[in-house]
């Protein structure tokens, strides 16, 4: 492998080794755990407090730094969850199989956590609870998909095969992403267009941005929490005849 | 790469492909139905449909709002700043109906042209700032007349 550092390549070698990640995860933990609730503190005192009200929307907009990180992490989970389905369909890494369905429930809360929010604050500024224009609803066939890969996963009884089947679901729905991120380009749409992720300047004042972008960083920590505590619990499960397991729980008792 | 993965990853990259391309022609041939609203240049040269209830979105022309007889109807005018659409309301309006402000209408086009709406949603655009930076751009949207706040 040219082009990437050797330490690097060793890295994920000695990660797709179940011993050794689960061991590397636990000391992990705490540290990510320290980070995100730094990370949210900072982002809600920012963004509830510091940050200034909206010119034409008041107090009402400051929704937006639950909406809008929860709207990018479920677009960002998506392809974590797709690019590590393909690894493991590729590959046949075992880690890169358990990344992948850890993250659907995940990517599936944020998704409905951002629909929530959207409706919550499209019913006081638009005048309306939903529409079915183009953002909204690929956001929810973004909230169905990330349901059938979880329904998917549960149906088949052999988890490697399972796996196989939800990534190959996971790739075909990729092709949502981008129309979800361009609906507002594309089509006309009640949902406002672009505010930050844009080739552009950002079209919101500096004060308001910053608390945005701690509670979107803030986000990706707690997906990372709460994505390997799963992979942890699933890789025990998978691996519960491993000889690794039973001297681990043994040592333990 | 081992053959075997090699092959994997191509059939893997020609499925992504093939599924993009096949939900891009699906979207290209609905485009027209994807979209929320139509502009008021679509209603102007008649592309708008007639003698049914459609979305009309467009931007409140400044100074363009009045209420005609003191009740809760109201009327203003729509644009895209190439062709207007006279647009008649009863009814309350979105906290953000503002002059100069996005709108989606719901509703129909009467015999005279004028848009007859039954619900209008508030369109905010992409732009967050403090009031006073708003102040110091100098071109504050005025508060519709009138209307309650």
């Amino acid at each position: 492998m040219f082009l990437i550092p050797d330490p690097v390549v060793r890295f994920f070698h000695r990660m797709a080794s179940p011993p050794h990640f689960y061991a590397f995860t636990e000391r992990l933990m705490p540290w990510l755990v320290v980070i995100f609730l730094l990370l949210t503190a900072a982002g809600l005192y920012g963004g509830l407090y510091l940050a200034p009200a909206d010119y034409q929307q008041g107090d009402s907009y400051r929704i937006i730094y639950i909406h809008v990180p929860s709207a990018w992490m479920s677009l960002f989970i998506y392809v974590v969850m797709a690019v590590s389905g393909a690894i493991g369909l590729v590959w046949r890494i075992k880690l890169a199989e358990i990344v992948a369905i850890s993250s659907a429930p995940v990517g599936a809360s944020f998704t409905f956590i951002a629909l929530v929010t959207g409706s919550l604050w499209g019913k006081p500024m638009w005048g309306t609870w939903w529409v079915w224009d183009a953002r909204l609803t690929s956001e929810l066939i973004l909230l169905f998909l990330y349901l059938g890969v979880i329904g998917l996963y549960g149906a088949i009884d052999d988890k490697r095969t399972a796996s196989r089947a939800v990534a190959i679901l996971a790739l075909v729905g990729v092709v949502n992403i981008p129309i979800i991120h361009y609906s507002v380009e594309w089509w006309n749409t009640l949902h406002q267009g672009p505010t930050v992720t844009k080739m552009d300047k950002p079209s919101i004042h500096v004060s308001m941005l910053i608390p945005l972008l701690l509670m979107a960083v803030a986000f990706k920590f707690y997906y990372l929490i709460a994505m390997l505590q799963r992979a942890r619990t699933e890789l025990l499960l998978r691996e519960r005849n491993a000889q690794w397991v039973k001297v681990m729980i043994s040592e333990s008792k | 790469m081992k053959p075997a993965r090699k092959q994997r990853l191509m059939l893997i990259g020609l499925m992504v492909i093939g599924a993009g391309l096949a939900t891009g022609f699906a979207l290209k041939s609905f485009n027209e139905n994807l979209m929320y609203f139509f502009s008021t240049t679509d209603v102007v040269e008649g592309k708008a449909p007639k003698d049914t209830l459609f979305r009309l979105g467009g931007m409140v022309i400044k100074g363009s709002v009045e209420r005609p007889n003191d009740g809760l109807m109201v009327r203003f005018k729509l644009t895209d700043f190439s062709k207007d659409v006279t647009v008649e309301y009863t009814g309350i309006l979105p906290d953000l109906f503002r002059e100069g402000q996005g709108i989606v209408a719901h509703g129909r086009l009467n015999a005279q042209g004028v848009f007859i709406a039954e619900e209008v949603l508030a369109k905010h655009d992409e732009n967050y700032m403090p009031p006073e930076v708003k102040d110091s751009l100098k071109n504050q949207p005025a508060p519709v007349t009138g209307q309650k706040s």
